[in-house]
């Protein structure tokens, strides 16, 4: 295994262990020959595992929550998300674009993308597997009503849904409506419902708890 | 940049051997450009080693879900929007 | 139109969507570190991955997980720029 820090839940596999595919073998294998050649060094990699692993929805809450309560912010998210998440001090990531669209009352988004996996990383944290999935990547497209039923997402015949296919170098990330019954909250309350999958719209955000 | 906010554009149906960004459930469709972004190195090239030179306009082009999918199953009003080359788009007006 | 196994939009699929959450393995880390980080020496950018994905036999694709079409696309231009020696990987591994 190669010594590489991170935090994971899960304890460290032994170097050969049975339950793994054959691909985990692979990987280490060209991780060995791509910095024995001196392609990529080994601090390269430990730089980037760090980097993916501090990847979390939490960033892209803070940047909704910050829009909700701020309008003027909002304004500058949805006209510069990358430069609004540079405000907070958030990593937005290396794309040179993202884009902030935002829930209303009449509209509805919900992000893929078909060709591949392009999702807002650095903002959102890891893609989800369904995300990644055939099925998703087939009928987020064509069957998007069909996909929200799937996540329990109940639109109404009188909004528009929006689907946006990611084919290029932008990164969408959706700014959920801000649930009725959360005047009294804090920003950081706030975040706390803004759910991974409301900004990528599959989902709404979460209700606040009941008071009492 | 050729295009503008409102245009009504088609998209290219001409099969493509080799690396690119237009999906094929969208060739041939037309759609109207929603918002005119920078201009990108073209992953056509850049995907065989080339620099991608000169960089290409990019738009979000939206289509009416029903002008897409033959069968589309949701409501009327529903849209779907992609991220386009210019190259890949025509004068639909 | 014919359409490369990659462009998944409106291709038939009954199948649920499985919403099940998958912590990444470490060997799927370590894949995903292996992109950024030959992106990060110029050797691989994006489309040049995404691009060697999309090159593998259409059967492979869909039969490969996420992170093992990573790896084939790392492998493929890895050894079309000469990093690697043909077969170079299979005996590494088989070793």
């Amino acid at each position: 295994m190669s010594e590489h820090e991170h935090d994971h839940d899960h304890p460290h596999e032994p170097i050969t262990n049975g339950n793994e595919p054959p691909a985990a073998a692979r990987a280490r294998a060209l991780e060995q020959l791509l910095i024995e050649k001196g392609a990529i060094s080994r601090e390269d990699v430990r730089e980037r595992i760090d980097w993916l692993v501090s990847r979390s929805p939490t960033d892209g809450a803070r940047l909704v929550a910050r829009a909700w309560v701020d309008p003027d912010f909002k304004q500058r998210l949805l006209a510069d998300a990358r430069s609004a998440a540079l405000e907070l001090d958030l990593d937005p990531g290396p794309s040179p674009v993202v884009v902030a669209v935002e829930n209303t009352d009449d509209v509805h988004h919900m992000v893929v993308c078909t060709l591949c996996s392009c999702y807002p990383r650095a903002l959102l944290g890891p893609p989800p597997a369904w995300y990644k999935s055939f099925p998703y990547r087939s009928r987020a497209v064509s069957d998007p009503r069909g996909v929200l039923d799937e996540f329990g997402v109940e639109l109404g015949d009188d909004v528009e849904l929006r689907v946006l296919d990611s084919t290029a170098d932008i990164r969408y990330l959706v700014m959920p409506r801000r649930p009725a019954g959360t005047e009294a909250m804090n920003e950081d309350e706030l975040a706390a419902l803004i759910t991974r999958d409301a900004m990528i719209g599959v989902a709404q955000p979460a209700a606040p708890a009941p008071i009492g | 940049m050729t295009y503008h906010p409102g245009q009504r554009v088609r998209v290219a149906a001409r099969p493509h051997d080799g690396h690119h960004r237009t999906p094929g459930y969208v060739k041939g469709k037309t759609g109207t450009v929603e918002r005119a972004y920078a201009s990108f190195k073209n992953p056509e090239t850049r995907a065989y080693g080339a620099d991608g030179l000169p960089e290409q306009p990019l738009y979000l082009v939206g289509f009416a879900q029903r002008d897409v999918w033959p069968d589309y199953a949701g409501q009327s009003r529903d849209r779907i929007y992609l991220d386009l080359f210019e190259h890949w788009l025509e004068d639909a007006e | 139109m014919e359409r490369s196994v990659h462009d998944r939009g409106g291709w038939p699929d009954d199948a649920p969507i499985d919403r099940s959450e998958h912590e990444l393995a470490d060997w799927e880390l370590l894949t995903d570190a292996l992109v950024g980080a030959l992106g990060g020496r110029g050797l691989m950018n994006v489309d040049e991955m995404r691009r060697g994905i999309e090159s593998m036999p259409p059967d492979e694709y869909e039969r490969a997980s996420y992170y093992e079409r990573w790896l084939y696309s790392i492998e493929t231009n890895m050894t079309e720029k000469g990093v690697l020696a043909r077969g170079e990987l299979d005996a590494r591994v088989g070793g």
